[in-house]
């Protein structure tokens, strides 16, 4: 579905993105690696929010580098950014209402609210009036409503409570049953092996290396080479 | 007590015209973050382009002729904010301090073609007879009909601009906009077009206050500075890009010019600066401006 073929950003003199290569088929895929190797410019890079110097970034065959992220939006990719970055000034419906397709789409608001009851208790409050989980829910409720063929989520369990966490993998994992394609960027290792059953790594710019969720969740010698964890990546 | 009166619903009146303008002004800050210095010229040019249209009607003896007016320069007003975002303006986004420059140059320009166009002759509309002559008003006696006519549109576009942005699709778009243009592109929002649309909105506001305050007093070159620096002083009062702040900055501007030409007309002038000073010296994003 998502090819990114050898994409380099430069900020300057910054080489941030030195040639990234993935393909994104019906399972997800998680990248993880340390802060810093350029994962959230690969996201940007990869929304038309940040320009890329060279690649080539094509969706089902069409290519999308150099479009302005609306019109990305619009070929099918969504995006739930670091941050979460929901909108202050608008409520938590407003929100669901400014990126719905109507009833015939899979993913209604009706949906969205049955899927995370808690948006629903407090569909009158603002984008930032929230928890940092129910922010996370809004901005992946954001990134679902628009019905894309591939969501890409940078960071989304970052600063959640645990408990939150088991709810959000369950949220991804039942993802490819609608079709949509996962690409998922994180630092927290058992959501990504829990999620994608084939992890990349990216260190400097660039994918190091690239292996099956289970060899990597067992190898603590790889994941204290690229990761810098101790054991089992809980943190 | 009659007299105060006068003074207060005159404050009154020239607030409406002051927040009309100024509106528009606010808008475009608030999301496109461009200070807009040829907002003056769209009065300017919305005046004498509406004239331009209502004066044979006027002449032919025709009803409609001022509504013809105010329609013509307000589509042409709305035509060239949005010409001057489409063509200039986004050519430079994010760059505030050119933007500023280059609607400064635009002011120039415009304000010498309105010369050569329709000459120095200072002009002023005729209301239409429905809303000419004088009314009745409680303590004040007879006051001029169009004046309340003013404050009663001050009130329908606060109203209607407030349905806008918070009844309205596009409403939603703007202030999401406000918040965050990029992560409103990537939920597939035109924002560019969005962007069009506002200017266009803003400039068409500011057209319907040139026709309107046209009509209470005589358009001349000139009038575009002093509602470019009206508007400038009314947003700064009231804060950027809230249209409750526009309104309240308006009503005080409007109240202290009107008071202080009764009270202390030699020096009434510096009163308006003296609450901008006090303003930026206290709560420098304006009265009810955030953070």
């Amino acid at each position: 579905m998502l090819d990114v073929r050898d994409l380099h950003v430069r900020f300057g003199e910054a080489h941030i993105l030195q040639g990234v290569s993935i393909a994104l088929g019906g399972a997800p895929l998680a990248i993880v690696g340390r802060n810093g190797m350029g994962k959230t410019t690969l996201c940007q890079a990869i929304m038309g929010m940040i320009r890329p110097s060279e690649g080539e970034v094509t969706l089902d065959g069409r290519p999308l580098t150099g479009l302005p992220p609306y019109r990305i939006a619009r070929q099918g990719l969504a995006i739930v950014p670091q941050g979460r970055r929901t909108f202050a000034s608008l409520s938590v419906h407003e929100h669901l209402k400014l990126v719905s397709q109507g009833r015939g789409a899979r993913w209604t608001i009706e949906r969205v609210y049955e899927t995370f009851p808690r948006l629903a208790e407090r569909r009158r409050n603002g984008g930032t009036e929230l928890s940092g989980g129910e922010q996370q829910m809004l901005a992946i409720a954001r990134a679902l409503l628009m019905n894309p063929k591939v969501v890409i989520m940078d960071e989304p369990s970052e600063g959640l409570a645990p408990v939150i966490v088991d709810q959000l993998i369950a949220v991804l994992r039942a993802l490819p049953k609608d079709g949509m394609g996962l690409l998922l960027v994180e630092q927290n290792l058992r959501v990504a092996t829990e999620v994608a059953p084939e992890i990349a790594i990216m260190v400097t710019g660039r994918i190091a290396t690239s292996l099956p969720a289970a060899t990597l969740a067992e190898d603590i010698e790889i994941q204290r080479r690229y990761l810098g964890v101790a054991a089992g990546g809980h943190h | 007590m009659g007299l105060a009166a006068i003074v207060v619903l005159n404050g009154l009146t020239l607030a409406a015209l002051y927040f009309i303008v100024a509106s528009g002004f606010s808008l475009i800050f608030g999301l496109m973050r461009v200070v807009n210095m040829a907002h003056g010229s769209l009065y300017l040019v919305a005046g004498y382009v509406g004239y331009r249209v209502f004066e044979p009607l006027y002449d032919a003896d025709v009803w409609w002729a001022w509504y013809a007016g105010l329609a013509a320069g307000i589509a042409f007003a709305a035509v060239i904010g949005a010409l001057l975002q489409a063509l200039l303006l986004s050519w430079m986004q994010g760059q505030e301090l050119r933007q500023a420059l280059v609607t400064i140059g635009v002011s120039i320009i415009v304000a010498d073609q309105v010369l050569a166009v329709f000459g120095g002759t200072p002009r002023q509309f005729f209301a239409p007879d429905a809303i000419f002559g004088s009314t009745q008003v409680p303590l004040v006696g007879g006051y001029p009909t169009f004046r309340l006519v003013q404050i009663a549109v001050a009130l329908g576009v606060g109203i209607g601009l407030w349905l806008l942005l918070n009844r309205t699709r596009l409403g939603m778009m703007i202030r999401a906009g406000v918040d965050d243009r990029e992560m409103l592109g990537a939920c597939g929002v035109n924002v560019p077009v969005v962007g069009v649309a506002v200017f266009a909105l803003g400039a068409a506001l500011c057209g319907l206050g040139g026709v309107i305050g046209s009509t209470a007093q005589p358009l001349a070159l000139g009038q575009d500075g002093r509602f470019l620096l009206i508007s400038l002083v009314v947003v700064i009062v009231g804060g950027m890009g809230s249209v409750t702040g526009t309104a309240v900055g308006a009503v005080l501007v409007g109240l202290a010019e009107q008071i202080g030409q009764a009270l202390f007309p030699t020096y009434s002038v510096i009163l308006t600066f003296v609450i901008m000073a006090t303003v930026l010296a206290l709560r420098p994003q304006g009265i009810l401006g955030r953070g």
